[in-house]
C-alpha cells in the first residue's frame, strides 16, 4: 500500500504549515529518513523527512499555500507497487513549482488505496437519493473517503469544493483596480463570522418587512423622569439610566410576551415555541457587529435593562463577551438612531424569528386625531423584519403595534 | 418563575437542596462518612447537621458496604435517604448492595418495593489525589439495569437534579466532579427540579455536535467558543443522565449537524463514549454522518500523582478543539 | 472472650414446662406445628416438582430446619418484618404465606408472589412483612438494619428479624451490621441458622471462634447459643430478643445451632460429609419432637396429628393446581418492574 505524506502537526498549537521547499519532485525516488521537504509555521521553520523508501506521487502540497495540519500532500509508492492515482489533497495554486497537479473535472475514479471505496453514510445517501453512482465521484475526506461536500459539488458539476473558485473570483475583483489603488486587509475570524451568518440569513431566512411611525414624547418624559430619580443618579456611575434603545428593549419584550405566536424559531421539522423572551441588541464594535442579549428582558425593570445592556456593551467593546452571552436569544433590536437614520431594514439573526430596526427620533409635523389639525410631535420609525416561515404578515403586524402602544404609552413598561 | 436567582457554588447548591428535601420531608434523611459536625470530606453537607440534627445528618461508620446496604434497608422501609459516599472510588467496597440489592430488589420481588434510595459520589480527577481518589466509573453503574445514574453538570442542575432524585421511586446514582463543588452558577431559589433523562443543549451549533458529561460539558463549551473564531460552530449537549439516556436529543443534533464527538473523563474504553457512538449508528442518524465518530475519554491508566501526568490522562480543552477541527475540516 | 450463652432448657418432667407452653394457647401451639407441617411438606413437594421438571430453577431445601423459622416468628406480629436468605421458603410460611402463590412464583408465574421474577432464591412476601430472600451470602443484613432504621424513626413499635446462616459470619457485610445495628440500637434480631456448612465448608473450618454467637461480644449485644431443633427454646430466645429490641435497648444476636438434611442446592453431591452424620440429624427431626412434645402436654393426639397433615395434604394439592393454572409473564413485559415509571 502506499503510504501518505501529510503536512505534520510540529507545534503544540500549529494548525496549519506551508511547504517552503520541495526536495523531490513528481516521481522522483526518496528514501527514507531524508529531508523529503522544509515546511514553515508562524513559529519556526523545519525540514521534515521521508516516511518511506520509494517513488513520490501525486504531489499536491503546493508551495507558499496553508495547509491544515495531517492533510495529505503526497503519496510514496514502494517498489513494484502498481500506481493508482491517489485521492490527494485540494490543489493548491503555487506561482514557483510547476502548474498543480489539479483533480479532474470530470472524476472518473478515485478509489483508495487498498481499493475499497470510501464514502460517509451521509455521501452514499446523498448519492442514492440523487441516483449517482459513488465511483465517480472524487473523494476529498481522509483516505479519499467521499464526503457531502464531495457529493454537492459533483451534482454541481465541478470538482471537490475547491478554493480555487473564490481565490480566482478574488483576483478578478482585485483586476477591476489599480493595484496601487487600495490596500488588501485580510478577514479576521469576527469578520468572517459576520459575512457568514449574513449571507446565510439572507439566502435562507425569507424575510418580509413592516414599518410603522411612534410619537415618542411621552416616552421623552418618562425616560427624564427615571434617569433624574435620586436612586438613579446616586447609582456608582449612573449605571442604571436608561436610554431609549433599554426602553425599546423591554417595548419588544413585552410584545413578544403578549404575542407569543411571534416569540417562535423555524426548524425544518418543527415550530419552537420559545419560553423565554430573550432579546438581543446590536453593538457595533471595531470591525464589526456583535449582539449580546438581554434574557427575560420582559421580565426586568427598565433600571436592570439599562445596567445590563450597559455592561454587556462595554465587554463586547472590548471583546470579553463569553459564548453564552451572545448565543440564541429569541428576537434582537437593531438601532441607528443616533447615527440619524431615519429608518432602515435589518437582517434577521438566525435563530431568531424577527428583528426590530430603530431609526432616529425626530420632530415631524403629525395630523391631530382631530384629523385637521398639523403639529410637531417627536416621531420615531420602527421597521420589523419577520421570517415568513414562522410570523406571517397578520402577526408580525400585531407584533409591530403591541410594540408601538407600549412606547406611544409607556407607563405599560413600568407596569 | 422564580425570579430570586443568585450565584451559589455547586457545592451549595446541593447543600441547598438536600434542605429543602429534608424540610418538605421528613423521611428524607443524610448517611455519610464525616458528613455531621465535619461537613462532609467536600463541604457539601457544611452546616446542615446545625439546621437538622445528627439524626437527620447521620455520620456513619467507615463501613461503605454496610451504609450503603442500610440506606437501601431504610428506603424499603419507608425512609428517603441521601447517601453520600466520600469518593466514588469507595462506592467499590458497597458494590453488592448497590448492584445486587438496590438495583434488582424492585425486579426481583415482581414490582412488590420501590427503593427510593439516592447515592452521592464524589468523582474525578484534578485534585492531585492520584489512583484511587480520583476514578470516574459512573459507567460501571450505567451497566446496571434499576439505577438511574446523572452527572450534573453545573449548580443549577445539581440542585434540581438532586431534587428529582429525592423524590424518584427509583435508586439514583448522582456523580458529582469534585473540581465543579467550587464553580459558581446561578441557582433559582426554593424548590424546583431537573429532570432525570432529558439531555441540555448548551449552544446550538451546526457542524458537529460534541457530547459530554460533568467536567467535560465546560471544557467543551470552551472548545466550542474557540471554534467559533474558526468559524466552526459546534454544537454541546450536557448529557446530565447517563442512564436512561436521552437518546433524541442526541439523535437529532447528529441528524443536523452529521458529525459527533462523545468527549467524558471515564476511561475510553468500554466508557459512555461507545455506548452513544453505537446508539447514533444504530440509529436513524446513521445515514446522515458524513464522518467517522470520535471518542475523547481518560486514558488507559489509573490516574497518576503528577499533575502533568494528570492533566494529560484526561481530555483537555485543546483536545476537544483539534478533534472538532479534524473532523469538520476532514480532507484527505 | 467473653462467651455467649446457652438457653437453659427447663425440665419438662419437673411441672416447669416449656417456655411455649406457658406462653402460647393450645390453639397457637397446632398452628405453630401446622406451620412446620407445611414448611416440610412444602419443600418436599418443591423438591420433586424439580426432579420432575415442572421448576426451572434450582432451590436452597431446609428441611430439618423448620424449628428455627416457626420458632422466630412466633412472637412476631404483622407489622414486623424480615429479610431471609436463599434457604428462605420456611422463613416465608413462618411469616404467613400463602403455598399456592408460593408454588405459583416457583412455576414462574404472574400469580407469584414476585410474579414469575424472582423464583425461589428471592422469595418474598411484603404484605406479610418478609422483605425478601437474598441470593448473596450476608446480602440481607446491612438490609434489615436499614429497615430497622426506617422503623426507628418513624417510631414504630416493630422489629426487623434478620436470617442468616453460618456462612454469612465470615462476609464483611455481617460485622459492618452488627456493629451499626449496636451503635444506634436499633430493633434487629439478627438469627445465624448455623446448619454448620456454608455449602461444603464446616462452620469449624470456616469460622474462628467456636459459636457465631460469640461474635455478639465484639459488638456489645448478647449472644445467644440455641438448640435450633427446639421450637420453645427458639421461640423463647426470640421473645426475649423482640422484647429487648422494641424496648429499645438494641439488638441481639440468636445462633440456632441446627442442621439441613438435604445438600446445600440440587446439586450437592453430598461429599462433604458422612451419611452417618445425616441419619444422626434425621433422628432429631424437629417436628417429630414437637409432636411427641405436645403430645405429651396433652395438646395433641394421634388423631389431631393426623388432621392437621391431612389439611396440610389439602393445601398442597390446592397450591399446586393453583400455581400450574397461573398464566406465565408475557414476553413483552420483559423489561417491567425495572422502574418504577417504566423507561421509554
Amino acid at each position: 500500500m502506499p503510504v501518505e505524506v501529510i503536512m505534520p502537526k510540529v507545534d503544540m498549537d500549529m494548525t496549519a504549515g506551508q511547504v517552503t521547499k520541495w526536495h523531490a519532485g513528481e516521481g522522483d525516488r526518496v528514501v527514507k529518513g531524508r529531508c523529503l521537504f522544509e515546511i514553515e509555521t508562524d513559529k519556526a521553520a523545519m525540514e521534515v523527512e521521508a516516511p518511506a523508501n520509494g517513488i513520490l506521487r501525486d504531489v499536491t502540497g503546493g508551495q507558499g499555500v496553508d495547509i491544515p495540519v495531517g492533510q495529505v500532500i503526497a503519496w510514496i509508492f514502494g517498489d513494484g507497487e502498481t500506481y493508482t492515482r491517489q485521492a490527494g489533497g485540494q490543489a493548491a495554486p503555487s506561482a514557483a513549482a510547476p502548474p498543480p497537479v489539479s483533480l479532474p473535472v470530470i472524476a472518473t475514479r478515485a478509489p483508495a488505496a487498498d481499493g475499497a471505496l470510501r464514502a460517509s453514510p451521509l455521501a452514499r445517501r446523498l448519492a442514492k437519493a440523487a441516483g449517482l453512482d459513488l465511483t465517480a465521484i472524487a473523494g476529498s475526506g481522509p483516505r479519499g473517503r467521499i464526503q457531502k461536500a464531495d457529493v454537492l459539488s459533483h451534482q454541481a458539476g465541478q470538482s471537490p469544493a475547491s478554493p480555487a473558485k473564490t481565490a480566482s473570483d478574488d483576483e478578478a475583483i482585485l483586476n477591476l483596480f489599480h493595484p496601487d489603488d487600495y490596500d488588501v486587509v485580510p478577514h479576521d475570524s469576527l469578520r468572517k463570522t459576520i459575512a457568514r451568518r449574513v449571507v446565510e440569513s439572507k439566502k435562507f431566512v425569507p424575510h418580509f418587512y413592516l414599518g410603522v411611525d411612534c410619537e415618542i414624547d411621552r416616552l421623552l418624559t418618562l425616560r427624564q423622569e427615571i434617569n433624574q430619580n435620586p436612586h438613579v443618579l446616586e447609582a456608582p456611575d449612573q449605571a442604571a439610566k436608561v436610554s431609549i434603545n433599554d426602553m425599546v428593549i423591554k417595548a419588544m419584550a413585552k410584545a413578544l410576551r403578549d404575542v407569543p405566536d411571534a416569540n417562535v424559531t423555524w426548524t425544518e421539522s418543527n415550530m419552537i415555541r420559545h419560553h423565554k423572551v430573550d432579546v438581543g441588541f446590536a453593538v457595533a464594535i471595531p470591525g464589526g457587529l456583535i449582539a449580546p442579549i438581554v434574557r427575560n428582558a420582559d421580565q426586568k425593570p427598565l433600571t436592570a435593562i439599562a445596567r445590563e445592556t450597559k455592561d454587556l456593551a462595554a465587554r463586547a467593546r472590548s471583546r470579553t463577551l463569553d459564548v453564552a452571552e451572545y448565543r440564541g436569544g429569541t428576537t434582537s433590536v437593531s438601532n441607528l438612531g443616533m447615527f440619524g437614520t431615519r429608518e432602515f431594514s435589518a437582517i434577521i439573526n438566525p435563530p431568531h424569528a424577527t428583528i426590530l430596526a430603530v431609526g432616529a427620533g425626530e420632530r415631524r409635523p403629525v395630523v391631530l386625531a382631530d384629523g385637521h389639525t398639523v403639529a410637531a410631535a417627536t416621531v420615531m420609525t420602527l421597521t420589523l423584519s419577520s421570517d415568513h416561515r414562522a410570523v406571517d404578515g397578520a402577526l408580525a403586524a400585531a407584533l409591530l403595534a403591541a410594540v408601538k402602544s407600549s412606547l406611544e404609552d409607556p407607563i405599560r413598561l413600568l407596569v | 418563575m422564580n425570579q430570586d436567582i443568585r450565584a451559589l457554588s455547586y457545592a451549595e447548591a446541593l447543600r441547598e437542596a438536600m434542605a429543602i428535601a429534608m424540610e418538605a420531608d421528613e423521611r428524607v434523611f443524610l448517611m455519610g462518612e464525616d458528613i455531621g459536625v465535619y461537613g462532609g470530606a467536600f463541604q457539601v453537607t457544611g452546616d446542615l447537621i446545625e439546621r437538622f440534627g445528627a439524626d437527620r445528618v447521620m455520620d456513619t461508620p467507615i463501613s461503605e458496604l454496610g451504609g450503603a446496604g442500610v440506606a437501601v434497608g431504610a428506603a424499603l422501609g419507608g425512609m428517603r435517604p441521601i447517601y453520600e459516599f466520600q469518593f466514588s472510588d469507595f462506592a467499590m467496597l458497597a458494590m453488592e448492595q448497590i448492584a445486587n440489592q438496590a438495583a434488582k430488589m424492585r425486579f426481583m420481588l415482581g414490582g412488590a418495593v420501590s427503593v427510593p434510595v439516592v447515592m452521592r459520589f464524589p468523582a474525578g480527577s484534578g485534585t492531585g489525589a492520584a489512583a484511587q481518589h480520583s476514578q470516574s466509573i459512573e459507567a460501571w453503574f450505567a451497566h446496571i439495569p434499576g439505577l438511574k445514574v446523572i452527572q450534573p453538570a453545573t449548580p443549577h442542575d445539581v440542585k434540581g437534579m438532586l431534587l428529582a432524585a429525592v423524590a424518584d421511586p427509583d435508586p439514583v446514582m448522582i456523580f458529582e466532579h469534585k473540581l465543579l463543588y467550587k464553580m459558581k452558577g446561578p441557582v433559582p431559589a426554593g424548590h424546583y427540579t431537573v429532570p432525570i433523562g432529558e439531555a441540555e443543549i448548551r449552544c446550538a451549533g451546526r457542524d458537529v455536535t460534541i457530547v459530554a458529561t460533568s467536567i467535560m460539558v465546560h471544557r467543551s463549551l470552551a472548545a466550542a467558543a474557540e471554534l467559533e473564531r474558526e468559524n466552526i460552530s459546534a454544537e454541546v449537549i450536557d448529557l446530565r443522565t447517563i442512564r436512561p439516556i436521552d437518546r433524541q436529543t442526541v439523535i437529532e443534533s447528529v441528524k443536523k449537524t452529521s458529525r459527533l464527538i462523545c468527549v467524558y473523563e471515564g476511561v475510553k474504553t468500554m466508557g459512555i463514549g461507545a455506548e452513544i457512538s453505537a446508539m447514533v449508528v444504530e440509529s436513524e442518524a446513521f445515514d446522515f454522518l458524513d464522518a467517522p465518530i470520535l471518542r475523547l475519554g481518560g486514558a488507559e491508566t489509573p490516574i497518576p500523582y503528577n499533575p502533568d501526568l494528570e492533566r494529560a490522562a484526561v481530555p483537555q480543552t485543546p483536545a476537544i478543539v483539534e478533534a472538532a477541527r479534524r473532523l469538520v475540516t476532514a480532507k484527505a | 472472650m467473653a462467651k455467649a450463652k446457652t438457653t437453659k432448657r427447663p425440665d419438662a418432667a419437673g411441672g416447669n414446662r416449656p417456655f411455649i407452653y406457658n406462653r402460647y394457647a393450645p390453639r397457637q401451639l397446632r398452628e405453630a406445628l401446622a406451620k412446620m407441617q407445611r414448611i416440610r411438606r412444602f419443600e418436599e413437594c418443591a423438591e420433586e416438582s424439580y426432579m420432575r421438571g415442572h421448576i426451572h430453577g434450582t432451590m436452597h431445601l431446609s428441611i430439618g430446619q423448620e424449628a428455627s423459622a416457626v420458632g422466630i416468628c412466633m412472637p412476631l406480629n404483622a407489622g414486623d418484618q424480615l429479610t431471609s436468605t436463599h434457604r428462605g421458603h420456611g422463613h416465608c410460611l413462618a411469616k404467613g404465606a400463602e403455598i399456592a402463590r408460593m408454588f405459583a412464583e416457583f412455576f414462574g408465574r404472574e400469580d407469584g408472589y414476585c410474579k414469575g421474577r424472582g423464583g425461589s432464591m428471592h422469595i418474598a412476601d411484603v404484605a406479610n412483612g418478609n422483605l425478601g430472600a437474598n441470593g448473596i451470602v450476608a446480602g440481607g443484613l446491612p438490609i434489615a438494619v436499614g429497615a430497622a432504621l426506617a422503623i426507628k424513626k418513624l417510631k414504630k413499635p416493630n422489629v426487623v428479624v434478620c436470617f442468616f446462616g453460618d456462612g454469612a459470619n465470615n462476609e464483611g457485610a455481617f460485622h459492618e451490621s452488627l456493629n451499626m445495628a449496636s451503635i444506634w440500637k436499633l430493633p434487629v434480631v439478627f438469627v445465624c441458622e448455623n446448619n454448620g456448612y456454608g455449602m461444603s465448608m464446616s462452620a469449624a473450618r470456616s469460622t474462628a471462634v467456636e459459636n457465631v454467637a460469640d461474635r455478639a461480644a465484639a459488638y456489645a449485644m448478647p449472644g445467644v447459643i440455641v438448640d435450633g431443633n427446639d421450637l420453645s427454646a427458639v421461640a423463647e430466645a426470640s421473645q426475649i430478643a423482640c422484647d429487648r429490641a422494641r424496648a429499645g435497648d438494641g439488638p441481639t444476636l440468636i445462633e440456632n445451632k441446627t442442621y439441613r438434611w438435604r445438600g446445600h442446592s440440587k446439586s450437592d453431591r453430598n461429599r462433604y460429609r458422612t451419611k452417618e452424620e445425616i441419619e444422626a440429624w434425621v433422628a432429631k427431626d424437629p417436628i417429630i419432637r414437637f409432636q411427641d412434645e405436645m403430645k405429651s402436654q396433652g395438646i395433641v393426639d394421634d388423631a389431631a396429628i393426623a388432621e392437621i397433615r391431612a389439611a396440610v395434604e389439602q393445601e398442597i394439592e390446592a397450591g399446586l393446581e393453583f400455581a400450574k393454572a397461573s398464566p406465565p409473564p408475557r414476553i413483552e413485559d420483559l423489561t417491567r418492574f425495572v422502574y418504577t415509571d417504566p423507561i421509554p
